[in-house]
């Protein structure tokens, strides 16, 4: 039997039946040339404004100003619709091909957009603080291969987020062009240091130099990419995964969700600018044919209140609705829409743990396991076709 | 090379064996400043510990030694503002645009010369460090006016009274837009600044409670500000002035006396010193001697030079492992190139771009919690970038300013501005000329002098002067302070 289909085969089994032993667990090292791509929505996106419970009048209710009119809304159901702004996203929901989980939150939510990000990031407990990102935390005992040109990238923003801290190879790039021409004048590094700090920068340039010769690529792709940040930062992720070496995980940072005042005009040119990447991005893995073998997913420190505020606009919230996308993911609705009227202090309640969300990438898509990765077991989402 | 740096740390220059040394005068200089030159570190090395923080504080003055740019400093309020672009045809709109960005960088300009000409390089360092505690931003705000009238409070108050600066920084014109206390009204509070008072500026995340933020936002209600002249100005009829509990305590409190609250617990003075202990000692606070300090601050009640006076003569500060093991931020890193290598531009407006391109753009923190520094400075970005620059200073190689591409508009509109770094140039006879002696004796002075420890890799002894300062710089250490 071949490794990967044996992987494949590991990734079906029902989880009692191999993520029990200790021993057995640090044998599998996970399909990691399945990609998996993050899309962090930063500042807390207004979910209630991006996934619309259109037939519930208490939305009218709760967003008198701030509310997409029925007839506006891309109705997915008789109950739910996108905002208008998604319209891009349409072809990818038709073929199924989109997930849309509701309700993504964690108990005793932080309102802070610092603390929740950092939840987020390191899926801790709400009132524990652990130091290295989730991914990191995953990597330390089920490494990606050697010879990929990095474990992570990190496009977008300087923030490493799931990536940080551990023995982590993470890159963050705005362009990758620039980046090989600018590392190419790197020496090797060499050695260590106990001095934390001399340790770290010894290290980000053992990265770079790894990096360096990995991410060359010759290729040019067809898609265009929409000339906005986040478009510039898709099409950044996506020359990643031309490249003549691989990554296991990109991370991609959309910004400016914090929509406190007039939120409707800049809520809607984040949500096309969202939509068209994502489009963008789809028709340029599938030139290469990776379409098949990326999981997207993205992420976001809390959703924002469902009663608009004085200024038209948000104030942070809880829970929200979350995509997930890519050539093997069975598209549909998932989890439940939170209720408007069963508020918690004013804010959503969750249905889906976002650990549910991480763990769904780490067994169903890597095939590994997840015991104590997240302190309590999460229970993974049906969402990738096998 | 490794035996020399030893023998220096060890045993004083007999020059200046009376003082704390050379080697304590430039962890000093070097942590409260923006790396000081040779001469600098000789005139303090003589002091005893206690008369060179002495002589710290003495120099710390309350203004800045230019004002700010008279075209930043009119205040232009927002409906005015508005009116202006819609009324603009789209040439008229491109060219205000275009004067926005001039404007903005000549307000960073302008502080990056206060930073690179100033007498107490301590005063700047306190202003930025306020700076990223009170953390307010221009993509926010808007205002230049009222980012340049905030930066001229946080100076006056640098090291004078913490509390006095508290009130004040929440009567701030751009403090109150940008954490929206202009939409915080009876009936309708806006939390927003009520929570960052708590859990960024006093007591840490922890010490209070979600209801205590709700309480608080009410006290907070009615501070606003003059839309006409941009100033501080409390609306009554906004105002809730019903009873709050607030921290176990009940009152029909006001804001100011919500301050007064908040600077009565002792967690507001623990997290300021651990704040300033992670800013000038080590990134791993001592919790024993954060607690004593923090008795030093209260008592003393919460004058910012006492403080400063217990840390900077405590024995962790000069501690060995407490050495070279804080990460440069950009502004330290590119200022301080400047000031040890007598590099004086005559246009600081393109150095205002490298250190946004390093991550740090003044006047613009990425968020209300502020820059996170320490390692997070270092990714394989900045890393690079860091690099680039020094190639351009000491090599005389051709730097675009958009080394790092551009991430935004005001980066590609900036680069249309055709800023060059064309003075940025190390006269490399002038300043080698301060180093007599042999070419070995120069090189150990030169590395005591350029790193905070030995050389990750030691340069090749036999090199030229430049040869062997381009890898001195170019060393992993030369990044840390």
């Amino acid at each position: 039997m071949q490794r990967r289909d044996f992987l494949k085969l590991l990734a079906v089994a029902p989880l009692t039946a191999w993520s029990g032993g200790a021993a057995y667990a640090a044998a599998v090292r996970g399909d990691y040339r399945r990609l998996l791509v993050l899309i962090e929505l930063k500042g807390g996106n207004d979910g209630l404004n991006t996934v619309i419970p259109y037939a519930d009048a208490n939305y009218y209710r709760l967003r008198p100003r701030l509310g997409i009119a029925r007839d506006q809304v891309l109705q997915l159901d008789e109950t739910t619709g996108l905002h208008p702004s998604l319209k891009a996203l349409l072809p990818l929901w038709q073929g199924r091909e989109l997930a849309i989980v509701q309700g993504v939150g964690y108990p005793q939510p932080s309102l802070s957009h610092f603390r929740s990000i950092e939840i987020w990031d390191t899926a801790a407990d709400s009132d524990a603080y652990l130091d290295e990102g989730w991914l990191s935390r995953l990597f330390e005992h089920n490494p990606p291969p050697r010879h990929f040109a990095a474990d992570g990238v990190v496009v977008g923003s300087p923030d490493l987020g799931p990536l940080a801290g551990g023995r982590t190879r993470v890159v963050a790039l705005t362009n990758t062009e620039q980046f090989l021409r600018q590392a190419q004048r790197m020496e090797a590094p060499t050695g260590t240091s106990r001095n934390p700090a001399l340790a770290h920068l010894l290290k980000v340039e053992g990265d770079i130099r790894q990096a360096a010769s990995g991410l060359k690529s010759e290729y040019r792709f067809r898609a265009e990419f929409p000339k906005s940040l986040f478009g510039n930062s898709l099409k950044t992720a996506a020359q990643v995964v031309a490249a003549n070496s691989q990554v296991a995980v990109i991370k991609v940072t959309h910004n400016g969700f914090d929509t406190h005042g007039n939120q409707r005009n800049a809520h809607a040119r984040l949500l096309t600018e969202l939509a068209e990447g994502l489009a963008a991005f789809k028709a340029a893995l599938q030139e290469i044919n990776r379409w098949d073998s990326t999981l997207l997913m993205s992420y976001a420190e809390f959703g924002r209140r469902p009663q608009e505020n004085g200024s038209n606009g948000t104030d942070h919230g809880t829970a929200a609705p979350h995509f997930v996308l890519g050539g093997r993911v069975k598209g549909g609705l998932y989890g439940e829409r939170p209720s408007l009227t069963d508020l918690d202090g004013g804010n959503l309640r969750y249905n889906v743990d976002f650990r549910s969300l991480y763990a769904t990438a780490v067994e169903k898509w890597w095939g590994l396991p997840t015991a104590g990765l997240f302190g309590s077991r999460y229970r993974p989402l049906d969402v990738v076709k096998v | 090379m490794r035996l020399i740096w030893l023998l220096l740390s060890i045993f004083p220059l007999p020059a200046v064996a009376a003082g704390m040394g050379y080697n304590d005068a430039r962890h000093l200089l070097g942590r409260t400043g923006f790396a000081a030159t040779e001469q600098e570190i000789q005139e303090y090395a003589g002091l005893s510990r206690a008369q060179a923080v002495d002589r710290l504080l003495a120099a710390v003055t309350t203004e800045a030694r230019t004002p700010p740019p008279a075209s930043v400093m009119e205040f232009i309020p927002p409906h005015k503002l508005r009116a202006r672009r819609q009324d603009a045809s789209e040439a008229e709109r491109k060219q205000f645009l275009r004067e926005q960005i001039e404007k903005s960088l000549e307000l960073r300009a302008w502080w990056l010369r206060e930073m690179l000409d100033t007498g107490s390089p301590l005063t700047e360092r306190m202003t930025l460090f306020w700076h990223n505690h009170f953390v307010s931003a221009q993509q926010k705000v808007k205002s230049l006016a009222l980012m340049a009238r905030q930066n001229l409070l946080l100076r006056r108050h640098a090291l004078g009274n913490f509390g006095e600066l508290l009130h004040a920084v929440a009567k701030d014109p751009a403090m109150v837009v940008y954490l929206d206390n202009v939409s915080n009204k009876k009936g309708s509070p806006n939390e927003n600044f009520a929570r960052e008072v708590m859990e960024l500026f006093t007591l840490g995340e922890g010490h209070y409670s979600e209801q205590d933020i709700k309480e608080a936002a009410r006290a907070f209600t009615g501070w606003s500000l003059d839309r006409r002249t941009g100033e501080f100005r409390f609306y009554r009829f906004l105002h809730d002035d019903g009873e709050k509990t607030v921290l176990g305590r009940r009152g029909r409190f006001n804001g100011d006396e919500v301050l007064d609250i908040l600077l009565a617990q002792p967690a507001t003075a623990e997290f300021i010193t651990h704040k300033l202990w992670r800013e000038f000692v080590s990134p791993e606070p001592d919790s024993l001697e954060v607690q004593r300090l923090a008795a030093v601050f209260r008592s003393s009640r919460y004058d910012i030079k006492a403080l400063l006076r217990a840390l900077f003569t405590s024995e962790a500060f000069y501690a060995p492992p407490h050495r070279a093991v804080l990460v440069k931020s950009p502004v330290e890193f590119t200022v301080g190139t400047l000031r040890l290598f007598g590099i004086h531009p005559q246009d600081l407006r393109p150095l205002a771009l490298a250190t946004r391109q390093l991550g740090q753009d003044l006047f613009g923190p990425p968020n209300v919690k502020g820059w996170p520094g320490g390692e997070a400075w270092i990714n394989s970005s900045t890393l690079l970038a860091r690099r680039q620059l020094l190639a351009r200073l000491f090599r005389a190689e051709e730097m675009p300013v958009e080394a790092m591409g551009p991430t935004d508009k005001l980066d590609r509109r900036t680069q249309r501005l055709g800023l060059a770094m064309t003075d940025y140039r190390f006269h490399a006879p002038r300043w080698f000329g301060q180093f007599p002696g042999s070419s070995g004796q120069r090189h150990t002075q030169i590395t005591r002098l350029v790193l905070a420890a030995m050389p990750h890799e030691s340069p090749a002894a036999t090199g030229d002067d430049a040869g062997f300062l381009n890898a001195l710089v170019l060393d992993p250490v030369y990044q840390l302070k």
